[in-house]
């Protein structure tokens, strides 16, 4: 008897081990954590070009995570790209003159929303656009900017 | 001419064992609601096939994780991208090291035993014992093994990711220098729940484990009464699950992506 109720009590712990290692994972080291962020309010932007922002990629605000980009669709009126983004509800002090950028952190890292403060008094709301836009940066067109450029300067010399 | 009929025999035992096995799924599985009578049973292995396998699972996890860490940082550090350090780890071990290991330890450690047992109970009769007495060895001996195995062998690689992304950080962090936010961070914003620890850690390792335990049993039931059929049945479980887990791992993979 008492060799079944150890074994029982061994099975249960495994068990319990088990589901407790799957909640760790699920819940400590996957995007999970950044959802959890509580009460929020969307905010919208459109942009010539995203880059490759994805789902989910952070908005910051003086390189503070303040919310997350929720979608990214092409406007088909206007053809350009409509992020929206959720922010968190204790942010809800942004100023409605504020610009918003697709950043990219580091030279290879992934692709974010960087917002810059405006001055204006009143600030944005739920569901409020963001007029003024920058695209992201192709790293693609710079290069080439700077072949043009380099050659271009070449020839005056010459 | 004897060489060409000995690989087609190999060929041919190959392909008769693997229809065998698929044949003996369904009786297994028809077996389920008879083994209920014996879910002690089932108790029983779940304890000798989970319990006893975490020593083993965990310091291996451990290991995996540490030596990952060590690896890609040195190798991240010629692109300058060592904060993404925790993340490779992460996804490798979630998506296929943490299954695949897992598997691989829990088929020597584990599946071999459940084939020597069992074909010791057929080589000294007790499966034909147990027949006489109006007891279904299928449902009291094999049912409730398959069982275990089934249900320990997700734990088992949750546990092992778990400890493997443990001993990640503590050689990233810990030992070499990244900074712990930065570590976390990255792995967070790239580590998907449902396409990494749910497709990878837990339906890879509900996969494996039937498998692994079904080639187990299997070989164990069906061997031939001898020492030297116990024998053969042990090795070609580990080698026929070696071989199923890497190819099936896979096909699951090209599933998943």
């Amino acid at each position: 008897m008492t060799q079944r109720r150890s074994h029982a009590v061994g099975t249960g712990l495994f068990i319990v081990l088990g589901f407790a290692a799957l909640a760790y994972l699920a819940t400590q080291t996957t995007s999970l954590v950044n959802v959890s962020q509580g009460a929020s309010y969307t905010l919208k932007a459109r942009f010539t070009n995203v880059g490759q922002l994805k789902n989910r990629a952070p908005v910051k605000l003086a390189g503070v995570r303040i919310g997350s980009v929720q979608s990214i669709q092409l406007e088909p009126a206007k053809l350009d790209a409509l992020v929206t983004m959720s922010i968190d509800k204790r942010y809800n002090q942004i100023p409605e003159d504020s610009s918003a950028s697709v950043l990219t952190s580091g030279l290879l890292g992934d692709q974010y929303i960087g917002i810059q403060p405006g001055g204006s008094p009143n600030s944005l709301k739920n569901g409020d656009e963001l007029i003024l836009t920058q695209s992201a940066v192709q790293l693609e067109d710079l290069i080439g900017k700077f072949m043009v450029n380099g050659s271009s300067g070449d020839s005056k010399k010459k | 001419m004897s060489e060409t009929a000995k690989r087609r025999n190999i060929l041919l035992d190959g392909l008769e064992q693997i229809g065998d096995a698929g044949l003996f799924l369904p009786t297994l599985i028809a077996a389920i609601p008879r083994s209920m009578r014996y879910f002690r049973e089932t108790v029983r292995q779940l304890w000798f096939v989970g319990a006893m396998s975490l020593i083993i699972i965990m310091t291996c996890g451990l290991f995996v994780g540490m030596v990952l860490s060590l690896q890609l940082y040195h190798v991240l550090e010629i692109f300058g991208g060592t904060a993404s350090t925790g993340t490779v780890v992460a996804l490798a071990v979630y998506r296929e090291l943490g299954p695949v290991i897992t598997a691989l330890l829990f088929a020597g450690r584990a599946g071999t035993s459940m084939t020597a047992e069992i074909g010791l109970m057929r080589a000294t009769d007790q499966l034909s014992a147990m027949e006489m007495m109006a007891v279904d060895p299928i449902a009291f001996v094999v049912t409730p093994r398959f069982l275990a195995g089934v249900i320990a062998m997700p734990l088992l690689c949750c546990v092992f990711a778990a400890m493997a992304i443990f001993g990640g950080h503590l050689v990233g962090v810990t030992w070499l220098g990244i900074d712990n936010g930065t570590f976390w961070s990255n792995m967070t914003s790239n580590v998907d729940v449902w396409k990494d620890v749910v497709d990878g850690v837990l339906w890879k390792g509900l996969a494996f484990g039937a498998v692994v335990t079904l080639i187990s049993v299997h070989q164990g039931y069906t061997t031939p009464p001898t020492s030297e059929g116990v024998a053969n049945a042990t090795t070609r479980t580990v080698v026929a699950s070696s071989i199923a887990i890497l190819a099936l791992d896979f096909v699951l993979t090209a599933f998943m992506m």
